[in-house]
C-alpha cells in the first residue's frame, strides 16, 4: 500500500484537531461498536465483566485506544519507530492477530461518519483510511 | 437459509425506507471509486475520474450508484432468499463484468459509512450489527455463482 503524502499528513491533522476534543468518546463508540458487529473480537476481552457499549471497561478502553491513534497522529513522519513499543505490546504481550486493527479501523471510520458527517467527505475519508493503516503496519512491525 | 431476528428485518426495512437512494447510491459508489481508486478499472468507460471532484460530479457514476441501490433493494423486498434472488446477478458480476469479489466488501463498507452518515446517532451499534449481517449475505450471494 502507498505511504502517506504531505497532502495526506495534512488532512489528517486538520481533521484530527476537530475530533480531538472527543477523541476518547469516539474510541469508546468504535470499540463498543466493534464488539457488537465483529462479535469475535470479543475474544480479547473474555476478562472484562461487560462488554457491552457504553460500559466502565469498553469506555477506559476506547479512550486508550484513540490515546494511541492520537499520538500516531504526533508521529506521523515517522510511525514505525515512534510505535516501536506499542507494537512490542500488540506482537509479544497482546498478540491480536493484525486482521483486527483493518476490523477496528472501519469502525472508527463509521463512527467519524456518524459524527462528522459534513466533515468526513471522501477526501477526508481516503487521507485517513490510508492513515489507519499505515498505523496498522507499524502495529504489526515486530509481530515476526 | 439465513436466519433474521424480527429486530434484524425490522431494521433493514427500516433503514431502506429512510435513506434516498438518490443520494446514498451515488454517494457510496463515488465514495469506492474515490477511496479505493484501483476499484475504477471496472469503469473505464465513465469518462472523467481523474480526481474526487471529478468522481463526485460524474453523471454515469450517480446514475451507476442508483442502479447499484436498486439492485440492493431487491434484495431488502426477499430478504429469505437473497441467493437465489442474485444467482443471475452474481453470474452477471463474475462473467461479464468480471469484478474481482473482494470489491464487494469495499462498496459494502462505503455504504456503511455513507448510510451512518446518513442516520447519524440512530445507526446504534445493534442497528450497525443488522446492516452489517445484511451486506454480509449480499456479498456471499453476490460471490456464490463465481467459479
Amino acid at each position: 500500500m502507498t505511504s502517506l503524502t504531505a497532502k495526506d499528513k495534512n488532512t489528517i491533522k486538520a481533521f484530527w484537531a476537530k475530533i480531538s476534543p472527543n477523541a476518547a468518546a469516539i474510541g469508546a463508540d468504535a470499540l463498543g461498536r466493534m464488539l457488537v458487529v465483529y462479535p469475535q473480537t470479543k475474544t480479547y476481552f473474555s476478562h472484562w465483566k461487560d462488554l457491552s457499549p457504553g460500559s466502565a471497561p469498553v469506555k477506559k478502553h476506547g479512550a486508550t485506544v484513540m490515546g494511541g491513534v492520537a499520538d500516531a497522529v504526533t508521529k506521523i513522519d515517522n510511525m514505525t519507530s515512534g510505535l516501536l513499543n506499542l507494537s512490542e505490546l500488540h506482537a509479544f504481550t497482546l498478540r491480536v492477530d493484525p486482521a483486527n486493527f483493518k476490523i477496528l479501523a472501519h469502525n472508527i471510520l463509521v463512527v467519524f461518519a456518524i459524527r462528522l458527517p459534513n466533515d468526513f467527505t471522501p477526501e477526508v475519508h481516503v487521507a485517513v483510511d490510508k492513515f489507519l493503516a499505515a498505523l496498522a503496519r507499524a502495529l504489526s512491525e515486530k509481530y515476526r | 437459509m439465513v436466519k433474521w431476528t424480527d429486530f434484524e428485518r425490522a431494521t433493514i426495512q427500516d433503514i431502506f425506507s429512510k435513506i434516498d437512494y438518490d443520494v446514498v447510491g451515488p454517494a457510496a459508489l463515488s465514495r469506492c471509486l474515490i477511496v479505493y481508486p484501483w476499484t475504477q478499472r471496472y469503469f473505464g468507460g465513465f469518462g472523467n475520474l481523474y480526481n474526487a471532484a471529478a468522481i463526485t460530479s460524474n453523471p454515469k457514476v450517480a446514475a451507476h450508484g442508483k442502479v447499484v441501490i436498486s439492485g440492493l433493494e431487491k434484495a431488502v423486498k426477499n430478504m429469505d432468499d437473497i441467493k437465489t434472488i442474485y444467482k443471475d446477478l452474481s453470474v452477471l458480476h463474475s462473467e461479464k463484468l468480471q469484478v474481482d469479489p473482494d470489491n464487494f466488501n469495499l462498496l459494502a463498507d462505503c455504504l456503511t459509512i455513507v448510510v451512518a452518515g446518513q442516520i447519524g446517532a440512530a445507526f446504534t451499534p445493534e442497528v450497525h450489527a443488522a446492516f452489517q449481517k445484511f451486506l454480509a449475505v449480499v456479498v456471499a450471494s453476490l460471490r456464490k455463482q463465481y467459479y
